[in-house]
């Protein structure tokens, strides 16, 4: 048990703090940061997929006027750390996946980098690659584990003999499409390399972590961290991209190192960011499930498919969630990678638990048909009473009542019946749950001082979107017992203690708790009269722990689908969720948070599709007017809503973490609604127009 | 590998170009290499003249050259719409528009409108949180205030059924009317309500 | 991108001698295009001519009832133009389907009908394609084909290597109205003025998948005139897409029905605007009913080649476009607004 802070400012709706400079566009990005006279560079990019670059001639590049120098395998410095094969970039004349960078070039100009990087010309040894994944591969493999230290297998009692005599069955196989992040702010690092000064490297990146950022640089060039300062005040988006460093944040920092005493800006193109900054793994997902008449679970099994570079191992949890949402005597979950030519898959929101809920989502809603109940009634029967895969009590687990709550809002139990006609438009509904894990990092201090007659906290947190500019004051306030007015927060700098990645959903709950601690200290040492200058320090690990919980956010979304008759567009005109998670610190920048993941999940639901050209090795839509993301017209009134939960076991400020769980659940809930309208059951997304009309009257 | 100072002055050089026969203009003038001109651009109410490449589009322009970061670039493709800009007071993607082919043009940010207090459409944003990380935001800003100008003019959209009419500043009309500009962060549930309150509508 | 040099003559005859007269030179009008292709290195001048501000950007009326529309004159503009939302709903209907309120307020009506193919493969110039590169071959065939051609392209192709193969699409949506409505295209080039049929202006692949339309090197749209409308016309513009706006077309259709007359043309189908002549025909026989409407869109379907490839193939453009002509003639003959 934690002791709940007494909410304050916690739970008030309080406007964004750096929402102005948002408004008026002059809050700073990575890219523009304002540096003297900076030079730009531009990445050249392997043209095969795999095989060797054999000769690289950048006389043409070189005699352009204001290039400053053109890096290549052989020019460019050696790096301490190789290990990295994502990060060793430069390093030898392999190339591994079609887009991996194989020259860098460093100019006065942006015009002038880009015309240069386009007139090296490089010469391969190509061989034949392999990029195709498929389940009957046989060189699949399980991994040691799966992301964020995950079990790679797990089994339970005997799935094969639930399915042989269960009343009913499902038995399915779903996938999941290949998605980028596409945060709207391309990924950028302006970078100074200025040997004379104490702290020699500068990068202003754009990166969901400073502290992350600047280990993974210290590692590859053999620095030490007092000799690396990371900035990033805001950043336009991240969606896991920006988590982990990646090879041009590398890049940006060879070519600084190659100019010192002149910044250098990196600002990847649109294109390229399909290849060089991660990627969710396109997922199959094969589901057994058992039930007996009364839709109790008998058995629950996901074996997962997925991909992986050959450089780089990115194991996604997909089948991760299926070892507790539901009640089941037996079960079984596994995962098995290709590793293949293609770029390094990383963190894409809500790893794991994103596309691990689409199939079994689905088949859920199969088998509440097949059974002709209710598909929330179905769930609700299955709710475990215990976390089936710990044997845990939960923290808190409203499942049941966002289901019911979102069926109450949402008008489900007046549901137009199935194959529904109104005008041009077949109508259908379609419900599914949500659920991410309550977490919090190991690392993280925060620091408290009274300056000035007010209160300065500093952490090395970063904001992007997700409000932390706005909800670290709120906590820093609560737990000092003053207003969020009289705390002024400073995040996004390595100068300030070190902080954990923005990732998980776990930046405010590991934040705010050294916030809290710290506050605490703070109070200890001081008292309520502080002087000028006084300081103290708190460690998120001084937080109290619970051990004995299980802790996650649940959630249960409701779509209203309509399929054009006549040409079986698909538009979503009501998309409601329902969550419990936690406290909520700031319902305003919660909401947004909920609602942005929501929007992400429709996007995913009817658009997202990286179409793999296994061909050439590489993405055949790499820009925004071919990967669609969904636009303004594409959602409707869509609503988040929470229930008041009151958990004592997570953290001082009892939140669970908002900014993952709502893009969860959602592609199914979609779906399923898809079903509903047109009898078409799609297991494959994206859904799309082309697999309806068949069905259309 | 040569280093090069700033663009060459180009001054003078405007009399040549104008006096070569058959190749009159009003244009910026053509520097004698042949890929810089010199342009005069007001950006925000300041008056500016400066030289470019001739690839340089008013984005980056703003961006690299006059240091003005307000439009923001997310695609350079015409794609996101996030380097939205008033250009002569429309709005318009300054991504894809040669900064010299709109010599003399009056540039208005997302910046410049709040040049006096907050503008009510950027008001509207804050008041209903119609953002997150704020990358689109200064596109989706001006494209609103452009946006609530065609309405007033009576241009139709896509989605206005009779075209003969004049349009309202319905949900569905703000939604389309704003899908150039897209927000990965998924505010679009709060744009709309922003732009209706801005536009006078209660929502 | 490569360095190119800039020019904005004084009058249009100049601008016209001054492209004529560089084998590299290229007009520019509003730019959404070429400024593109610009950057992606698929369109490399020497030299860039601005027409933008040099030829016409007024809509006049005509003598014979209809309009003249500068090429100078944005999407938006026509778009909103009194005239042309009352009279001919169906090149309104098609402007505001296309792009976005800022990609209009620049592009022109010169510009528009000659912006190039979506195709993936010509806009990534480290694959081959014989659009961009002639004798390159045809990336698409076998490949990402969703927004590719099934009408026009001979039965014997495509064969990704032959050097005419070529199963882009045009995107215009303006351009797929303006075929319908028997626009006719002004054209100021070397040689002098000519008009051209609107319908002729884009050419399918032949055998140089690299030209786009009939014009030759020089060529400036100057104008564009549009007929009227026999009295009591209905017209239409129906776009389907995969997303609800800023999409290209999957497949789109201009519809007019005037008397016992129904006018079709087809968009997201073929290398051109594609005018259903064949259906038109059939048609021309009695009512157009829904059974018979299916009946001529066999008939103009008759030759096509869906064309497999990854992510589905694009098989399923016959029946959707099928649906979707049915649709919007339903909907113009029976007064329900499409
Ligand atoms: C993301 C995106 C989405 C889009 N979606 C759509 C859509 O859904 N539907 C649609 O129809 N369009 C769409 N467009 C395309 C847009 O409509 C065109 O780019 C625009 O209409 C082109 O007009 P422009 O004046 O900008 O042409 P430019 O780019 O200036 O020129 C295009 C071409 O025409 C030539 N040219 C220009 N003017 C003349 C002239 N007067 N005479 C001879 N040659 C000339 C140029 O040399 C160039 O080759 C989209 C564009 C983008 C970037
Ligand atoms: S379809 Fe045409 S444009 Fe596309 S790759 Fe083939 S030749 Fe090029
Ligand atoms: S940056 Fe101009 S539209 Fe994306
Ligand atoms: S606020 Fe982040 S993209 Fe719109």
């Amino acid at each position: 048990m934690t002791e709940l802070l007494e909410p304050r400012a916690i739970g008030r709706d309080m406007v964004r703090r750096d929402g102005e400079a948002k408004v008026r566009g002059t809050a700073t990005y990575a890219i523009e940061t304002p540096v003297e006279d900076p030079a730009y560079a531009h990445p050249v990019q392997a043209t095969v997929a795999r095989g060797r670059v054999t000769a690289v001639d950048t006389s043409a590049a070189e005699a352009l006027d204001g290039v400053l120098v053109v890096l290549t395998p052989s020019t460019a410095e050696r790096l301490a750390s190789v290990e990295d094969r994502e990060y060793a970039v430069l390093q030898s004349d392999e190339v591994d996946f079609r887009g991996q960078v194989v020259a860098l070039v460093v100019a006065e100009t942006s015009e002038v980098a880009r015309q240069a990087a386009d007139a090296v010309r490089i010469t391969y040894a190509e061989q034949p690659h392999d990029s195709t994944l498929a389940v009957d591969r046989d060189d699949l493999y399980a991994p040691e584990q799966v992301n964020a230290g995950h079990e790679t297998d797990t089994a339970q009692g005997d799935v094969a003999a639930a399915m042989a005599t269960a009343h009913a069955t499902v038995e399915q196989t779903y996938t999941t499409a290949m998605y980028h992040n596409n945060p709207l702010e391309p990924h950028a690092t302006t970078a100074l390399w200025d040997p004379a000064a104490d702290v020699p490297l500068t990068l202003w990146d754009s990166t969901q972590g400073v502290h992350p950022s600047r280990s993974a640089v210290c590692g590859v060039f053999g620095l030490e961290e007092e000799q690396v300062r990371v900035v990033c005040p805001f950043v336009g988006g991240g969606f896991g991209s920006k988590g982990n460093a990646h090879a041009h944040v590398m890049l940006a920092t060879m070519a600084a190192r190659a100019v010192p005493g002149r910044p250098v800006k990196l600002g990847l193109t649109r294109q390229q960011m399909f290849t060089l900054v991660g990627y969710r793994t396109p997922t199959i997902q094969k589901l057994q499930v058992a039930a007996d008449r009364t839709g109790r679970l008998q058995a629950i099994a996901i074996d997962v498919v997925e991909q992986t570079s050959r450089i780089k191992e990115y194991a996604e949890q997909t089948g991760v969630p299926t070892r507790m949402m539901y009640a089941s005597p037996n079960r079984r979950t596994t995962h098995r990678l290709a590793a293949l030519d293609v770029p390094v898959p990383s963190w894409m929101r809500a790893p794991g638990e994103c596309p691990g809920m689409f199939g079994p989502e689905v088949a859920l809603d199969e088998l509440a048909d097949t059974l002709g109940i209710d598909p929330v009634e179905l769930r609700i029967r299955n709710e475990p009473g215990v976390d089936p895969e710990t044997g845990k009590p939960w923290s808190s687990r409203n499942l049941v009542q966002c289901l019911r709550e979102g069926a109450r809002r949402f008008g489900w139990a007046d549901r137009p019946p199935p194959l529904h006609r109104e005008g041009a438009w077949l109508v259908g509904t379609g419900v599914a749950s949500s659920v991410y894990p309550t977490m919090r990092q190991a690392t993280s201090t925060a620091v408290i001082r009274y300056e000035d007659g007010r209160y300065v906290a500093e952490i090395g947190a970063a904001d992007l979107g997700t409000g932390a500019w706005t909800v670290l004051p709120q906590i820093a306030a609560d737990a000092l017992g003053v207003d969020a007015e009289d705390v002024e927060v400073r995040i996004g700098d390595t100068r300030y203690p070190v902080a954990s990645v923005a990732g998980g959903s776990s930046g405010t709950n590991t934040w705010g708790s050294a916030l809290v601690v710290a506050a605490r200290e703070f109070r200890t040492k001081f008292g309520h009269a502080p002087a000028d200058g006084d300081e103290a320090s708190g460690d998120v690990d001084q937080a109290s722990t619970d051990e004995d919980h299980s802790a996650y956010a649940f959630g249960a979304q409701f779509a209203e689908v309509r399929v054009h008759a006549d040409t079986g567009e698909i538009r979503v005109p009501r998309l409601y969720g329902v969550f419990g998670a936690g406290r909520i610190i700031n319902p305003r920048t919660a909401r947004s948070q909920f609602l942005g993941g929501m929007t992400m999940g429709l996007s995913m639901a009817l658009h997202e599709n990286s179409v793999w050209d296994d061909r050439i090795g590489q993405v055949a839509k790499h820009d925004l007017a071919e990967y669609h993301v969904s636009v303004n017209a594409d959602v409707g009134d869509m609503q988040a809503h929470w229930l008041d939960e009151h958990d004592p076991y997570v953290n001082a400020m009892g939140s669970k973490g908002v900014g993952e769980i709502g893009i969860v659940g959602t592609a199914a809930a979609v779906v399923n609604a898809v079903h509903r309208a047109t009898g078409v059951r799609v297991r494959d997304l994206p859904v799309t127009l082309d697999r309806l009309l068949p069905a259309l009257p | 590998m040569r280093r090069t100072g700033p663009a060459p002055a180009v001054g003078r050089m405007c009399a040549i170009w104008f006096a070569t026969p058959g190749r009159g203009g009003t244009c910026g003038a053509m520097a004698p290499d042949g890929v810089h001109a010199e342009i005069s651009l007001t950006v925000d109410g300041e008056d500016h003249r400066l030289t470019v490449d001739t690839r340089t589009t008013l984005l980056d322009a703003l961006r690299e050259r006059l240091g003005n970061a307000s439009p923001k670039k997310g695609c350079d493709h015409g794609q996101c719409g996030a380097c939205t800009v008033l250009l002569d007071g429309d709005r318009a993607l300054s991504c894809l528009a040669l900064a010299v082919a709109h010599d003399g043009a009056e540039v208005t940010t997302a910046d410049g409108l709040a040049a006096g207090g907050l503008h009510p459409v950027q008001q509207a944003f804050l008041d209903r949180d119609a953002f997150q990380c704020g990358y689109c935001t200064p596109g989706q800003v001006c494209s609103a205030v452009g946006l609530l100008e065609e309405v007033r003019r009576g241009w139709p959209s896509h989605v206005t059924e009779d075209l003969t009419a004049r349009p309202e500043l319905t949900h569905d009309e703000v939604a389309e009317r704003m899908s150039g500009n897209l927000c990965r962060c998924g505010a679009y549930a709060h744009i709309v309500p922003a732009v209706q309150q801005a536009g006078g509508v209660q929502a | 991108m490569k360095p190119f040099a800039f020019a904005r003559p004084g009058d249009v005859a100049e601008a016209v001698r001054t492209v004529a007269a560089e084998p590299a030179a290229v007009f520019l009008g509003g730019g959404t295009n070429l400024v593109d292709l610009l950057k992606l290195g698929v369109a490399r001048p020497d030299r860039v001519v601005d027409v933008r501000r040099l030829t016409s950007r007024e809509i006049t009326d005509t003598d014979d009832g209809g309009l003249r529309i500068g090429a100078a004159v944005t999407n938006s503009e026509l778009a909103a133009d009194p005239r042309v939302r009352e009279r001919w709903p169906v090149l309104a209907q098609a402007l505001l389907a296309g792009a976005t309120g800022q990609l209009r307020n620049l592009a022109t009506v010169g510009g528009n009908p000659l912006q190039r193919t979506r195709c993936v493969y010509f806009t990534d110039v480290s694959t081959p394609c014989n659009k961009r590169e002639p004798g390159s071959g045809c990336s698409a065939v076998g490949g990402y084909t969703r927004y590719h051609a099934v009408l026009g392209v001979p039965a014997a192709l495509p064969d990704a290597s032959a050097p005419e193969t070529c199963i882009a699409t045009h995107p215009s949506d303006m351009a797929v109205a303006l075929a319908v409505l028997d626009a006719r295209v002004q054209v100021l080039g070397p040689g002098g003025a000519r008009t051209i049929p609107f319908a002729e202006l884009h050419r399918l692949p032949g055998d140089d998948p690299s030209r786009d339309t009939v014009l030759e090197h020089g060529e400036l749209v100057t104008a564009i005139d549009l007929p009227p409308l026999p009295a009591g016309a209905r017209s239409a513009y129906r776009k389907v897409r995969d997303r609800a706006s800023y999409a290209f077309a999957l497949v789109s259709v201009a519809a007019v029905v005037a008397g016992g007359e129904v006018r079709l043309a087809l968009g997201g189908v073929a290398h051109r605007p594609w005018r259903a002549t064949r259906a038109e025909e059939v048609l021309r026989g009695g009512p157009p009913t829904a059974d018979a409407v299916r009946g001529a869109m066999a008939a103009e379907l008759a030759a096509a080649q869906p064309q497999p490839g990854i992510d589905g193939g694009n098989g399923f453009k016959i029946p959707l476009v099928t649906r979707t002509v049915v649709a919007t003639v339903r909907d113009l003959t029976s007064g329900v607004p499409a």
